[in-house]
């Protein structure tokens, strides 16, 4: 666990509207001693509308993003469920179709850049739990947060689809176990993390390490409705509310989850979910790393709670 | 073969139970039984009716992963009961499996469900190839590997209808076509027998019905039995419509296209310009919204010169990259 170093590729979200996202993230690494070099160069990674529009310019652009990470030779890790899958979609494809890496390095030799394959892609989640490790995050927390009972919700795009979960999410964990070739045994891997998309198990094992009472509740792996959330608020509504109500039923205190299109979904849109479901809804809606910097005693600047729209500040 | 020291182990399975014609209400009941190692789902569901009650009801025909009959829900998990082995769900779930129909809502008789609904969809994208036959065809339509493999293993669905009653969509939108459909409409689109793309490629761009209305969740992909992987189809349908010119200027096709304008201009997507953009007038609707963020410090609205917009650093190659590698366009 000494001298973890990883490329951070930030997502638009983190620098626009979830700063809050960024500044806890940032924390939580330098509590930890995590160094998290800033991948300043990256550009949005199309966030999957890029990709229904045009493909190829979608594989390009996060082809490019993984190259910065190449290039300081770190792995790369994410703050964005989205980001996650984006990158190591783009990642799969070029890793196992020839012909698609040559056309993408052919552009980005245009550029003086190439894609290699070096650098794994991580969500931030995965490598605190596994690099890092849960005991010794434990060992740190100064703020137990054994008053409440925190819901998770886990975010498609980490878990889902379960191939693409286990060869890069849970890569590190196998790594360190067993070597560089294991991460290539898809079974060793489903093996090592247990972190079925039916059953996902990481942030609650997280809040148990952060003394907190993890809450069971069916939706925790569900989804939020983002991506939809424009041509059909109503979808969206319906399955973001749905999940809040559902938190809240069984006694959660606040949620917490690893994406911030999940948080912007669920924490701004709870009016407009509650009119619509009939319910009223009222739930502080946290970023993992926000939940981390308030146990392990950061400030209230770094944890920016001020950011978050369902009023959450007197948490601290 | 028979193994007398084969470890088996206690599981109790509730099952739901349910009969259209007689019940108010559905109802779990219990089962206990000692569980093998090589014991499918499917041998579970006979062993509840052979063993304990000949009322219990479920499809079963081939026991070969073909027929697309038996699949269920166990713990809320698309199963096709003949593919998938018992011992593996307890590991995942614990000792106790709950053994559901696909959809509660359509329950016929116990795990038996009106598939009707995802019948009626599937038709809906005309699911054969649409050609004119010459009556005497004097030679074999050659398909080239390359041709195969667009197909990218969508002609393996067997209609199970595990991908359709795991689609979160289809349980709030009735209009939604869902990625059975989906994956079907992608199928015959492609190949290259068939003239019918055409029409299929408007159906699927329907709003409410189409595949803008995909969450992205990725479930699809998860419960299928036989990796089809649908959400890839949905991915290509919504590139096809832009390469043959199908999409139409909408909320959703607007807001595929916008990223490319944000991501020219900063590297990032400009989160106030992508709605503002995609909505146009409807922008309107966001008003709520947009005061809470504002209020929380999210996001800024004066900020007209986009000071305090992020910049990608060397901005100029994502610029670069987007006028050589763009391959679509939205008219």
């Amino acid at each position: 666990m000494s001298n973890l170093k990883y490329a951070l590729y930030t997502g638009c979200t983190a620098r626009e509207s979830t700063p809050e996202l960024l500044t806890s993230t940032m924390a939580v690494a330098k509590k930890l001693g995590i160094e998290l070099v800033l991948l300043d160069e990256a550009s949005c990674c199309g966030a999957s509308h890029l990709q229904d529009f045009d493909e190829f310019l979608s594989l390009v652009l996060n082809a490019r993003n993984i190259c910065y990470a190449e290039k300081l030779g770190l792995p790369m890790v994410t703050i964005c469920n989205t980001c996650q899958l984006n990158t190591v979609m783009t990642k799969e494809r070029l890793d196992n179709d020839p012909k698609m890496k040559e056309k993408v390095n052919e552009k980005l030799a245009e550029v003086g850049l190439e894609y290699k394959g070096t650098s794994s892609v991580r969500h931030f989640q995965y490598a605190l739990i596994d690099d890092y490790g849960l005991e010794n995050i434990s060992k740190k927390v100064e703020v137990p947060l054994s008053h409440f009972n925190i819901a998770p919700f886990y975010g498609c795009h980490n878990i889902r689809p379960s191939h693409t979960h286990y060869k890069h999410n849970s890569a590190g964990a196998v790594a360190a176990e067993y070597g560089v070739e294991a991460v290539e045994k898809v079974e060793l891997m489903e093996k090592y993390t247990g972190e079925s998309p039916y059953n996902p198990t990481s942030i609650d094992r997280l809040i148990e390490a952060l003394e907190g009472n993890s809450v069971d509740y069916e939706s925790k792996n569900k989804c939020c409705g983002f991506h939809v959330d424009l041509q059909a608020p109503e979808t969206s509504n319906a399955l973001s509310g749905g999940a809040l109500i559902d938190a809240i039923d069984n006694n959660a205190d606040l949620m917490v989850t690893p994406c911030p299109l999940c948080q912007l979904n669920m924490d701004l849109k709870q009016d407009s979910a509650g009119k619509q479901l009939g319910r009223d809804i009222e739930l502080p809606v946290l970023h993992l790393p926000q939940m981390i910097a308030l146990a392990l005693g950061c400030t209230k600047e770094e944890i920016g709670l001020k950011y978050n729209v369902t009023k959450a500040t007197e948490l601290v | 073969m028979e193994n007398g020291n084969e470890q088996k182990q206690e599981v109790t399975i509730k099952a739901f139970r349910f009969n259209a014609e007689t019940d108010y209400l559905p109802y779990y009941k219990s089962y206990k039984m000692e569980v093998g190692k090589d014991e499918l789902i499917l041998d579970l569901l006979n062993r509840i009716k052979w063993e304990h009650d000949g009322s219990f009801s479920y499809r079963r025909s081939c026991r070969h992963g073909i027929c697309g009959a038996c699949g269920i829900k166990v713990n809320g998990k698309a199963t096709l009961a003949c593919k998938q082995n018992a011992i593996e769900l307890v590991e995942l779930f614990g000792d106790e499996l709950i053994f559901e129909p696909q959809s509660k809502k359509r329950a016929v008789k116990d795990m038996i469900i009106d598939k009707g609904d995802f019948w009626e969809k599937h038709a809906e994208v005309k699911p054969y190839v649409e050609t004119k036959v010459e009556p005497h065809p004097s030679s074999e339509t050659i398909m080239s590997q390359e041709q195969v493999e667009q197909f990218l293993d969508a002609d393996y669905c067997i209609q199970c209808g595990a991908c359709h009653y795991a689609c979160p969509v289809l349980e709030v939108n009735e209009d939604y076509l869902g990625p059975a459909a989906f994956a079907a409409a992608y199928r015959f689109s492609i190949d290259p027998r068939d003239e019918a793309g055409r029409d299929r490629l408007e159906k699927t761009s329907e709003m409410g019905a189409g595949v803008w209305d995909c969450v992205k969740c990725f479930e699809c992909a998860e419960a299928c039995p036989k990796d089809v992987n649908p959400i890839e189809k949905i991915t290509k349908l919504h590139n096809m419509q832009f390469e043959q010119g199908v999409a139409k200027r909408n909320v959703a096709t607007k807001h595929a296209e916008g990223f490319i304008r944000s991501i020219k201009k900063f590297g990032y997507l400009d989160e106030q310009d992508i709605v503002l953009y995609s909505e146009g007038l409807g922008v309107v609707k966001h008003l709520s919204e947009a005061l809470k963020m504002i209020k929380a410090g999210k996001v800024h609205p004066f900020d007209i010169a986009k000071k305090k917009m992020p910049r990608s650093k060397n901005l100029d190659e994502i610029q670069k990259l987007i006028e050589i590698s763009q391959t679509n366009e939205l008219k």
